[in-house]
């Protein structure tokens, strides 16, 4: 993509508005946020307040009942309740908090610098993860760890390989473990493999963080695995205690990977190039990549809660630190804005996006234009060059992948 | 005294080192706690039932707000289990959350210590005061507020006997003095007690009778000889300077001197009782800002902040939303001390400058007071 001096960085979905534009839109933006901030104050701190005691008045009942989890209702009750727990804690509570949205209540235990989450990640790591890297690189393809997570190819230019063929299940595997999976991801395990194969240094601080993650993991573990069990072995429910904690623990991770591919994993959510970012990119062309490279969970008040607001990832990821209660209000004047600009506003419901963003992870796992080139008639002929793509040398494999490209783009203009 | 016990500790080390059965029991178990606990801690469970329990964060319940006067009035407040009490005179800081954001003040004890094991505190509402206005104004009883230990050496000497008081308060002023009163001398239903045969006087000054806070106590107790009140109504009478108290107090060099106001008052005072080679007690609530300093940025682990020049670091800091030790916001308690590792800062109240450049300063930086420093350039704080 070349970039005309005065045009814009991104063109593609912007390609109609000017450089002014963009500026202004960037303004408007702005009076939104100041808005949020000159009107913040009891009403939110309130609402912080109390989701974090209903979070711990059910954290701690669930744990009660589930002492005597030997009987099923208590097991079930005890499960559901602690699933619910865990993921307020992490987050409408947790994933906030650490980002500094409730900073301003100069409250010494409701603070990005001490809170500390129910999750194997350690909120140092994963502040410096998220907070600095994720959002200030949104979508930028290798930059932004949270896309793919450093294990998927999550984007057409990204060079396709047999490896690639796996990453359905890999992503699978990643969403039953998550809480692991973010934890290695947090210390970029990949990268420092690397590092450490080619002889070189593992960077300052990275071992004290990664002493740090073994223990929190450890804590965490033994908590759930060890401690509640054996409390329970009183009413001989310890098996079932340990069952409903693995439980509670998989619904978190499952529900947390979903949302959080919801966010800018579906089709038609773009993603970037490092080298289409300008050197000094603007403030208003980093609120366009925000916004253009997130989507939006429509739902009910319950499904906003449980995803901690992330069901506004478009109004998150303009706004990283404004408090999580905010978002729903300011919606629709960040919608209008959209509209305004005419920039497509990613929003649809729950399923529909889990859905979307899985097609996007098998589609990207094949090589570009085999899914849209292949039909019922054509499959047995299509996979048998699929495999010769895996198994032949790389010009066999080059040459192959282009005629997939070709009859993809083929079969998609038939179809317009 | 000293020496019979030490030889009886060495005599029986075991019995001294090894900690009892119920401890250890008690230790295990708090130690259990914290494992199901992880990663929060067992008092953010227990908070939950009750706040003010013993070996909770120090906290205390509003019981009751009374108006004083138009623009003031007393806070009645059940402290947490661990509060240890206080000496009248002293203050204690109280942190309230006002429009969401936790703001902390200090403020006098009125009341010597109570048979109901409350503690009350009287506030005046002072123009474009944020705390004080919501303490006065919209405080409502059953509200949790945070606490800390009272402090404060504005207290009167263990042995009362031979002295002569003198007492000065000006406006809120009085409140310290309030609470030292009411312990010597209490109110029942047959009038003020009076235990002890004392002689103190009280000078107060206020702009008017209405605008003065406890001002029927005062009356009161002068009326029952308890005390002698002058008082000094300056929107009549004009301001109190030196010659004028001389003059209401003729034996003022035989007295013992407390004097509880605002700044300009109290320097005047000072100054003379300096001269005089005399001991004058004071006690001020706030920063009295005398100069200002440049200006500059704080740089925090993880933020920079914009300092204006007569802004403290730890009012800037706050704002901008960083965590911030803090105590008496007025240079006293060095609660707020933090190492400047590089930079310049101004004392507020005299101007000094504190300079701290790698490499001359030491790795551990230069402890400076955030509450009464104002950034001079640019600075990297270690926190």
């Amino acid at each position: 993509m070349t970039i005309a001096p005065e045009a814009p960085a991104y063109t593609g979905p912007i390609a109609h508005l000017s450089r002014e534009d963009v500026e202004q839109l960037g303004r408007e933006l702005d009076a939104i946020r100041q808005d949020v901030l000159d009107t913040r104050g009891e009403r939110d701190a309130a609402y912080i307040h109390k989701v974090i005691k209903v979070q711990r008045s059910l954290e701690l009942g669930s744990r009660a009942i589930l002492l005597g989890s030997i009987f099923p209702p208590a097991f079930v009750v005890g499960t559901v309740g602690l699933s619910i727990a865990k993921i307020l804690d992490n987050m409408e509570i947790g994933h906030n908090i650490m980002h500094g949205q409730w900073d301003w209540m100069r409250d010494p235990k409701i603070h990005s610098s001490v809170w500390e989450w129910d999750n194997a990640s350690t909120s140092e790591g994963w502040k410096h993860s998220h907070n600095e890297l994720h959002h200030t690189y949104t979508n930028i393809v290798g930059k932004d760890n949270d896309l793919g997570w450093g294990i998927m190819r999550v984007d057409e230019e990204q060079r396709w390989t047999p490896a690639s063929l796996a990453q359905p299940l890999m992503n699978f595997l990643n969403m039953c473990i998550f809480e692991y999976g973010i934890a290695a991801y947090d210390l970029e395990l990949g990268k420092m493999r690397r590092l450490k194969k080619s002889g070189r240094d593992m960077p300052e601080g990275w071992h004290e963080m990664a002493r740090n993650t073994v223990k929190k993991i450890r804590r965490q573990a033994f908590k759930d695995y060890v401690a509640h069990p054996l409390l329970s072995m009183a009413t001989l429910s310890g098996p079932t205690t340990l069952v409903a904690n693995l439980t509670a623990n998989f619904v978190r991770n499952v529900w947390t990977h979903s949302v959080i591919m919801c966010g800018h994993f579906p089709e038609g959510v773009e993603t970037f190039e490092l080298k289409d970012i300008p050197e000094n990119e603007t403030r208003g062309e980093w609120y366009v990549r925000q916004m253009l490279g997130s989507a939006n969970i429509s739902g009910s008040k319950f499904l906003h809660l449980m995803s901690g607001n992330l069901s506004h990832q478009i109004e998150h990821h303009i706004f990283p630190d404004l408090p999580s209660n905010r978002y729903a209000e300011i919606a629709p004047k960040v919608r209008a804005l959209f509209d305004k600009y005419g920039l497509n506003y990613h929003s649809a419901p729950m399923p529909q996006q889990v859905a979307s963003a899985w097609h996007k992870v098998l589609r990207l796992s094949l090589p570009n234009g085999f899914l849209e080139s292949t039909n019922v008639r054509n499959a047995p002929k299509q996979f048998g060059k699929l495999i010769k793509a895996v198994r032949g040398d790389t010009r066999t494999r080059r040459r192959l992948l282009k005629e997939f490209e070709a009859a993809g783009a083929a079969s998609v203009g038939k179809a317009v | 005294m000293a020496e019979i016990s030490t030889s009886t500790a060495l005599l029986t080390p075991s019995k001294a080192r090894r900690p009892g059965l119920r401890e250890r029991f008690s230790r295990k178990a708090w130690e259990l706690a914290e494992t199901i606990a992880t990663p929060l801690a067992p008092a953010d469970y227990l908070d939950l039932f009750n706040p003010l329990r013993p070996g909770a964060d120090l906290r205390g319940r509003i019981v009751k707000v009374t108006p004083e006067t138009a623009d003031a009035a007393t806070i009645e407040i059940k402290p947490g289990a661990d509060w240890e009490g206080h000496t009248p005179g002293q203050y204690v800081r109280v942190g309230v959350e006002v429009d969401g954001v936790r703001h902390w003040r200090a403020y006098s004890l009125t009341h010597g210590p109570r048979k109901d094991g409350l503690i009350s505190i009287t506030v005046k509402a002072v123009p474009d005061g944020k705390v004080s206005s919501h303490l006065v104004r919209r405080l409502h009883p059953g509200k949790i507020v945070h606490l800390e230990q009272a402090a404060g050496e504005f207290v009167l000497p263990s042995d009362l006997r031979g002295h002569k008081f003198l007492m000065v308060t000006a406006g809120s002023g009085v409140t310290p003095v309030i609470g030292m009163l009411r312990n010597l001398f209490p109110v029942t239903d047959e009038g003020v007690v009076e235990h002890q045969r004392l002689d103190v006087t009280v000078v107060h000054v206020a702009p008017s009778r209405p605008d003065s806070i406890f001002i029927r106590n005062l009356e009161s107790l002068d009326e029952a000889g308890a005390i002698r009140l002058v008082t000094r109504y300056t929107g009549s009478e004009g301001r109190l300077d030196v010659d004028a108290l001389t003059e209401l107090v003729p034996d003022l060099k035989e007295r013992r001197a407390y004097a509880c106001g605002p700044a300009g008052l109290l320097e005047t005072l000072q100054a003379w009782y300096d001269t005089e080679g005399l001991p004058l007690q004071t006690e001020q609530f706030r920063l009295a800002t005398v100069v200002t300093s440049e200006g500059g940025t704080v740089a925090f682990k993880g933020k920079t902040v914009e300092a204006a020049g007569d802004k403290p670091i730890l009012d800037a800091a706050e704002e901008a939303g960083v965590l911030m030790p803090s105590g008496c916001r007025m240079g006293i308690c060095f609660g707020c001390v933090l190492p400047m590792k590089e930079g310049a800062v101004r004392d507020l109240r005299n101007g000094e400058l504190t300079v701290a450049r790698p490499g001359e300063t030491g790795p551990e930086g230069i402890p400076i007071q955030t509450c009464i420093s104002a950034a001079a350039g640019e600075c990297v704080i270690d926190h």
